[in-house]
């Protein structure tokens, strides 16, 4: 039967600690009437199939894996970043102050543009959607492949590898699952355009 | 599996079922490595109904995909409709009135009895029985036509709007619908006595085609085919949405883990479908079908919500991102089937060719919903 509100609120803390082991980038709970998720979980891909494997000791079953491009995040988080100084600056000078050197080298986000691969995962018993999330470099996106935990990921990392070119090591057959057999480019790209 | 392993004879052939057969339900091609009559390996091929509607959905208007929903699962469309007008709802905070809520409900199970018809009367068809399929699709058609009442169409439904549904229901529908209920009830103990007390039908799906519990977890699958391996679970009562928590209903569990089981599952779904429906029509409240205020283009704040509904062949998910424009970031679907469909290559291995066959009909697929 459905576990109450209370039992689910302990299972999410149980989670969390488990979870602190792997050191996540970022682990947050989200509001599931906004959300539709209960608790966010970013890792580095080396701990990823560390991760995987607390899930799956805790009962979670696998929905689904899918990725994000961020192509252009990075610029437009500099152009945001360069918006602000200007301002800065700009603020600064309406003062009457002598603008300063500071004020231009404010902090950069210098490296390349991501894709990240999203993984759900949920409980049978009660729903708790734990969202798992992995970032790797869009030039050379490459993520330890999980299907050796669930054999359901075999697909989903097919897939996401046909959509996003994203290589996931360690899996058994990365061919074309839903585009051609010798499909060489991948749609979901944001600079795909054909 | 053990008169399989003590039979190899290591002399196999390749052997193409479908991507045409009549089994396969549609553009499904499954590769089986055979050892004689005794599967060695089985491996689906998938991608030859693909349309890639992710990929659409980042380049049209947040409105402008509603009717692709309409087109994957085209069994049970009503259910992502549902999924994708409440995701988008969700995402922007849109309100839905209490009588839009109620139809959206009795319209999406009336849609899910119609695809449990349809896999009844394919399924039974597989097996070798031809008229169950008829009586199926007669009853069906009652569904059919109260459907195409409301929502303008018989199949690829486009009902559902951000707000409410496109269309109030007519005088017409309530006393339709409650005919239907009365008929279905007094149909279910036929079909029974007809189909499931059959005892070439039980022979045939008895143990067969099994799936544990744990097998299910690894592989994500949901839906009746979790249910008929003894998994509690269904997105209607595990995380309610919509008006569902006002209604009383169960959610048949069966434990035997064989095709039996799902068959079973499916069958006592339709008698609960029927409850909830009775009970909606019932409770059904007065006033407006659609939201008041909901701007033209839909401008979701920055950020990704998450979605599930229970379609007939499981847990729909859809993820969205949005970055805050009129068309969609990124739209994930998350179809049940192919997911059902991961553990086929597993669960059939050792199996006969034609009890492979009474196991891919339980699985209830429907090809455009895996491929997309």
């Amino acid at each position: 039967m459905a576990q109450g509100g209370g039992w689910l609120i302990m299972k999410r803390e149980e989670i969390r600690r488990a979870l602190k082991a792997v050191s996540p980038v970022s682990m947050a709970d989200a509001e599931h009437p906004n959300k539709g998720y209960h608790l966010e979980v970013t890792v580095t891909p080396e701990r990823l199939v560390q991760t995987v494997g607390i899930l799956d000791q805790e009962g979670f079953f696998i929905e689904t894996i899918t990725g994000v491009d961020w192509l252009g995040e990075k610029a437009a988080l500099n152009k945001e970043a360069a918006a602000k100084d200007a301002a800065k600056a700009k603020a600064a000078a309406d003062a009457g102050e002598t603008p300063t050197a500071a004020a231009d080298a404010g902090p950069k986000a210098q490296d390349d543009d991501v894709l990240e691969v999203v993984y759900d995962f949920n409980r049978y018993d009660a729903v708790c959607r734990v969202v798992l999330r992995v970032r790797t470099p869009r030039n050379k996106p490459r993520v330890p492949s999980i299907s050796g935990l669930y054999q359901g990921a075999l697909w989903h990392e097919r897939e996401t590898h046909d959509f996003f070119g994203i290589d996931f090591e360690g899996h058994p057959c990365l061919e074309p699952l839903l585009l051609p057999e010798d499909a060489d480019f991948h749609p979901l790209l944001k600079d795909f355009n054909k | 599996m053990s008169v399989f392993a003590q039979n190899q004879t290591g002399e196999t052939f390749v052997l193409n079922l479908g991507p045409q057969h009549p089994a396969t339900h549609g553009v499904l091609r499954v590769k089986l490595v055979m050892d004689g009559e005794y599967i060695q390996e089985a491996e689906p091929i998938l991608g030859y109904a693909h349309r890639m509607h992710e990929k659409m959905g980042e380049n049209r208007s947040w409105h402008q995909f509603l009717p692709n929903t309409g087109r994957m699962d085209y069994l049970h469309a009503l259910a992502y409709n549902l999924a994708y007008v409440s995701l988008v709802e969700r995402a922007a905070g849109i309100e839905v009135p209490e009588r839009a809520e109620y139809i959206r409900v009795i319209t999406t199970e009336l849609n899910r009895i119609s695809s449990h018809l349809v896999w009844f009367g394919a399924f039974v068809l597989d097996l070798g029985g031809f008229s169950p399929l008829l009586y199926a699709f007669d009853d069906r058609e009652m569904i059919l036509d109260l459907l195409e009442s409301v929502t303008g169409s018989r199949l690829t439904y486009c009902y559902f709007r951000f707000g409410g549904v496109y269309n109030d229901i007519d005088e017409n529908f309530e006393p339709g619908a409650r005919a239907f209920i009365k008929r279905m009830r007094e149909r279910m103990p036929m079909y029974h006595a007809l189909v499931s007390k059959n005892i070439i039908l039980m022979k045939r799906l008895q143990e067969v085609g099994p799936v544990s519990a744990d097998m299910c977890r690894k592989y994500g699958a949901t839906g009746p085919v979790a249910r008929g391996s003894g998994i509690n679970f269904d997105v209607r009562k595990h995380e309610p949405y919509s008006v569902y928590p006002e209604f009383d209903f169960d959610i048949p569990v069966y434990h035997e883990c064989d095709s039996m089981a799902r068959y079973m599952v499916r069958m006592d779904e339709i008698e609960q479908s029927l409850r909830i429906i009775e009970q909606a029509l019932d409770r059904l409240p007065e006033g407006p079908v659609m939201a008041e205020k909901v701007p033209k283009n839909i401008k979701p704040p920055k950020g990704d919500c998450y979605f599930a509904v229970e379609a007939a062949r499981g847990s729909l998910g859809m993820r969205t991102v949005s970055d805050g424009s009129t068309t969609p970031y990124r739209l994930k679907l998350r179809t049940p089937s192919f997911s059902n469909l991961i553990l086929f290559g597993e669960a059939c291995r050792g199996m006969l060719l034609p009890d492979a066959l009474a196991f891919m009909g339980s699985l209830d697929l429907v090809i455009p919903e895996i491929d997309r």
